[in-house]
């Protein structure tokens, strides 16, 4: 993406490993993106893709097996892979968050929801003590549409689509640049989806809000997202604006999968499926990752793993075959 | 309580070729009193988890149940598969009426309800045990929401797809039961069957576990399928096949099947006709391309509005309404929909609105047909 | 199963220490250098002697072999311990299904009962039934069992509680199928796991209690388990005698065998119960593979 301004995060060349009894898997492999200010990133795939992983190598946030074994992820210019434990504790809710998948059911059901967002306030000395934090809580209930009254009670006491507003508060507590959303509207109603979907817009026309939104919508991604990241078995398959992608997709996994999705807007168009199985990670092919299951595998992919190539001015792909002739 | 029989003929055709007739299906739950409201003599409070819900199946038709949760379509099912017994109403398979028939003990557990349809359900206390609604359960299978969860993680491929046969007493020779098997396999895309027999849940994937379910509920050679969210829980890569799957068996062995799902994209591309429900009712029902193009009811185009697709370059307006569905205890005075409804009139609080037919077998639920269309905005 | 232990080295050295037991239990005839059945014709020096080449571990206050009685007395425990583990587990294991399938009226009487036993101080209670029914080994064995169902009734009954809500049950009642083939095909294979980890701790338990009634002296009289050889020693004036061989070999025993036990069934437990099993973040300085591999590639 060249464009002039310098990006909030920069992620580069990002690999990370799990180290098991079951072997090395390689979750994610040689990952590079950028986020701007106010914008939206979808990160795209499906289950075993990589990407709640890559989320949460940006923020050293990996369970035991977890490790971290290239490239440099740049918030605002700085290396936040270099910093010691105690200065990454300091940055982590300041400048970036998270919105865990299924956060909303993992609150602690006998807490009241206010407390919970003060302690985020409290950890981070933005508030002196959980009393003191109440006014933030109450600003904070507000900003996600929920009534400030409500701070008082449990969170069996909301709806799945309030918790989930009350997991956005949270997140938003030390007012970060960037927050990352795994799945957040996975769970819900399409109604309340679309509530939260117009929430996060607002927090970024209100906020400047920069977010990357992790799913395996596509259809979720096109509604708010201005770039997209499609990933496979833990590589970038291909990266653009979601116009790019959706419009002229050039990688045969973007292509196929947007084929996957079924479109109300055309409903006579069949939905197909990708035959096969994503790769398990600790036994990958030689090769491009998506070869067993492409239509368009040659010889060349399966020995040879394609490397993250710029396409077009500003596009990346992971494909030999495309600018192939006729491709 | 209004029962919202349809007038049209979209609603009972006891025609030859009809499987499932159900008609004015009602499920309620009481919800406990307290010492205080017993000793008070104050009427006990009520869960419409379904309210009124009528609706036919041909044979070999997919009719689609949509809504979002607490809407009554798990319910629904599990009053349909004999789980749940009804409060009132009539189910007809076959001709044959089968509300009555029940098990014991009867009912499946309030968490297990409510796991499922996300509302708050009580347990139904056990009722008279009957034996014909153990045949009837071989006319009517079940496939379930999670591929994870349906199959005992001890039990082999075999062992699953057998038990239906184990259960029934049926082909108890080794030899026959092991080919019914084997077919029924491969009827549900596991080929070569003999591969899969041995292994266990956690070797499979989640669209080939789901296969197995599947084979497990044709092996009786029902004439009936109820999918609840077949596809919610698998990678959207695969899900075509599987719903492809279902597609062929409809066409190749007249399976009637009742897709259920909150998911409108899917039921939109496969299905024959769709009901979309709210709070217990169905509000529109009729022939799923035609519903899809020209929706009636205000929530079945406020749900089209917000369903997101993977086209960036569509600009709708989305209609989002606010707040949450309200729960089925306390319902409002006549049009239940109203509180959120965007174009609700006076009249709507007054009158409850049943199902107005507006021809081809499209009904809708709203007091501002009447045969004239409302503005289209879409 | 076999896999599971592997993995924990603790229990690796339990099942180590307990097939030792096992073996010195199984082979005693032939390990012990001395029948203790024998009679002996025994002068003073013999009583409580030191132990020596001829008694590696001395001799008791009967002049008896301290090992031979030692190695025999495993036999005891052990039969013991294993036996009245099997009664609990089966008695533990009913209830607990009924009450954890069938809940209702039948699951809350069979909790309240649950609830007196476990009320019951045991230990005096098993010394009164000994007492008045008299001291056979049969007797111990069944005074232990009926009284060590209730940690196993409870974790039966929890388990049967959650299994029966699960989808694949759901999907069994679905196809028409009645609670017996329930609980025969889908129950009791999942529960079964979990009932096996926990008898192995019973045991360890049981063990512990036939020690002690034995030790107070209401042990089976024709037989000598440990803590019968604990019981003689201390009555016997082992400890004026100085005799610590006496003490420390039978008191030993049974802190092997219990220990061994233990290790076992917490290992089995962990292995069976995945919500015992702990994943911890990272420390931050681990996850990343090490400061020289991150290299600025541009």
């Amino acid at each position: 993406m060249e464009r002039a301004e310098t990006p909030l995060l920069e992620v580069r060349h990002l690999s990370t490993n799990f180290v098991t009894d079951e072997g090395v898997f390689r979750a994610v492999e040689d990952l590079s993106f950028q986020l701007r200010r106010g914008e939206f990133l979808g990160l795209v795939g499906e289950s075993g893709c990589g990407k709640t992983t890559a989320m949460l190598s940006v923020l050293r946030l990996l369970p035991a097996a977890g490790r971290i074994v290239s490239g440099e992820v740049l918030l605002e210019g700085e290396d936040i892979l270099k910093l010691d434990a105690a200065e990454m504790r300091r940055m982590r809710w300041r400048k970036m968050s998270i919105i865990f998948q299924g956060a909303m059911n993992a609150l602690n059901p006998v807490r009241n929801v206010g407390d919970q967002i003060a302690e985020a306030l409290v950890l981070h000395d933005m508030a002196p003590s959980r009393r003191r934090a109440a006014a933030r809580v109450g600003e904070l209930l507000e900003l996600v549409g929920i009534d400030a009254d409500r701070a008082d009670q449990f969170p069996h006491q909301y709806s799945g689509g309030m918790r989930q507003r009350a997991m956005i508060a949270m997140a938003l507590a030390c007012s970060p640049q960037v927050v990352i959303a795994d799945e957040p509207t996975t769970a819900l109603d399409v109604m309340i989806q679309a509530q939260i979907l117009e929430l996060l817009e607002r927090l970024q026309r209100e906020l400047g809000l920069s977010v990357i939104l992790v799913t395996h919508d596509l259809s979720v991604v096109a509604e708010v997202c201005h770039d997209v990241l499609v990933m496979y078995g833990g590589v970038l398959a291909e990266y653009a604006t979601v116009d790019e992608i959706y419009n002229e997709p050039l990688h045969p996994y973007t292509r196929l999968l947007l084929e996957a999705f079924p479109d109300l807007s055309r409903p006579d168009e069949r939905m197909i499926s990708i035959p096969g199985q994503p790769p398990r990670l600790n036994d990958l092919p030689a090769g491009c990752r998506f070869a067993p299951r492409c239509p368009m595998v040659i010889d060349r992919c399966r020995i040879e793993p394609p490397p993250v190539r710029q396409v077009r001015p500003g596009r990346w792909a992971t494909c030999h075959r495309i600018d192939e002739a006729g491709t | 309580m209004s029962a919202a029989l349809p007038a049209g003929d979209a609603g009972i055709r006891p025609a030859a070729d009809t499987v499932l007739e159900v008609e004015g299906l009602f499920k309620h739950f009481p919800l406990p009193r307290g010492l205080l409201g017993a000793l008070l003599g104050r009427p006990g409070r009520v869960v419409h988890a379904v309210d009124g819900v009528s609706f036919t199946l041909a044979r070999g038709e997919i009719l689609a149940l949509v809504g979002e949760s607490g809407c009554g379509k798990t319910t629904t099912a599990l009053a349909l598969m004999g789980l749940q017994p009804a409060s009132a109403g009539s189910i007809r398979f076959n001709g044959q009426d089968v509300t009555h028939l029940s098990e014991h003990p009867g009912g499946v557990p309030r968490a297990m309800v409510a796991a499922l349809d996300g509302a708050a359900y009580r347990r139904e206390p056990s009722v008279a045990p009957a034996l014909t609604l153990k045949r009837l359960r071989r006319q009517i299978q079940m496939v379930f929401q999670d591929p994870y969860e349906s199959l005992n993680p001890r039990a082999t491929v075999y062992e699953a797809v057998a038990e239906p046969l184990e259960v029934h007493g049926l082909e108890q020779d080794r030899e026959s039961r092991l080919n019914r098997v084997r077919g029924a396999l491969e009827d549900a895309g596991l080929k070569p069957a003999q591969a899969y027999l041995n292994r266990l849940p956690h070797e499979l994937s989640g669209g080939q576990r789901q296969r197995v379910v599947i084979a497990g509920a044709l092996v009786l050679e029902p004439s009936l399928l109820i999918a609840d969210e077949p596809v919610s829980m698998l990678d959207v890569s695969i899900r075509a096949e599987l719903l492809n799957l279902l597609d062929e068996l409809r066409s190749r062995r007249g399976i009637s099947i009742l897709y259920i799902t909150h998911d409108l994209g899917t039921a939109a591309c496969f299905t024959d006709r769709i009901a979309v429900m709210y709070l217990g009712r169905i509000v529109e029902i009729g022939p799923t391309r035609r519903v899809l193009a020209d929706p009636q009811h205000p929530y079945t185009r406020a749900l089209l509005s917000v369903v997101p697709v993977p086209n960036p370059r569509l600009r709708r307006t989305r209609q989002i309404l606010g707040g949450e569905t309200p729960n089925p205890i306390d319902l409002p005075r006549g049009c239940r929909f109203r509180p959120r409804c965007p174009v609700a009139v006076e009249r709507c609080a007054e009158v409850d609105p049943s199902l107005t037919p507006l021809g081809d077998g499209h009904e809708a639920a709203c007091l501002l047909l009447d045969g004239a269309r409302l503005l289209n905005s879409a | 199963m076999l896999a599971q232990l592997r993995r924990s080295p603790l229990g690796v050295v339990g099942a180590f220490m307990l097939g030792l037991a096992l073996i010195a239990a199984t082979f005693a005839p032939w390990l012990a250098p001395y029948d203790p059945e024998q009679t002996i014709h025994v002068t003073i020096e013999d009583i409580y002697a030191r132990p020596s080449a001829e008694h590696i571990l001395g001799t008791d206050d009967g002049g008896n072999d301290v090992l031979s009685a030692f190695i025999f007395g495993s036999r005891v425990s052990l039969l013991v311990g294993f036996s009245a583990s099997l009664i609990s587990m089966f008695i533990g294991g009913a209830v607990g299904l009924v009450a954890g399938f069938y809940g209702g009226r039948i699951g809350n009487a069979l909790m309240r009962l649950t609830d007196i036993f476990l009320v019951i101080p045991d230990l005096p209670l098993m010394i009164v039934i000994v007492a008045m029914v008299g001291p056979s080994l049969w007797n111990i064995i069944l005074v232990i069992g009926i009284l060590g169902w209730t940690g196993t009734a409870r974790m039966v009954r929890a388990q049967a509680l959650s299994l029966k809500e699960r989808q694949f049950v759901l999907r069994a009642r679905a196809l028409g199928a009645g609670n017996f083939h329930i609980l025969r095909r889908h129950i009791f294979p999942l529960v079964l796991p979990l009932m096996v980890a926990n008898t192995v701790l019973v045991i360890s338990l049981s063990i512990l209690s036939e020690s002690t009634l034995s030790f107070l002296g209401l042990g089976d009289p024709t037989t000598l388990s440990w803590g019968g050889m604990l019981n003689f020693a201390f009555t016997r004036g082992a400890i004026s005698a100085r005799a610590w061989w006496a003490l420390v070999a039978p008191g030993l025993g049974i802190v092997w065998v219990v220990l061994a036990c233990t290790l076992v069934g917490n290992t089995l437990e962990e292995a069976f119960n995945p919500r015992l099993q702990s994943h911890h973040l990272q420390g931050e300085d681990k996850m990343i593979a090490s400061p020289s591999h991150i290299q600025a590639e541009g």
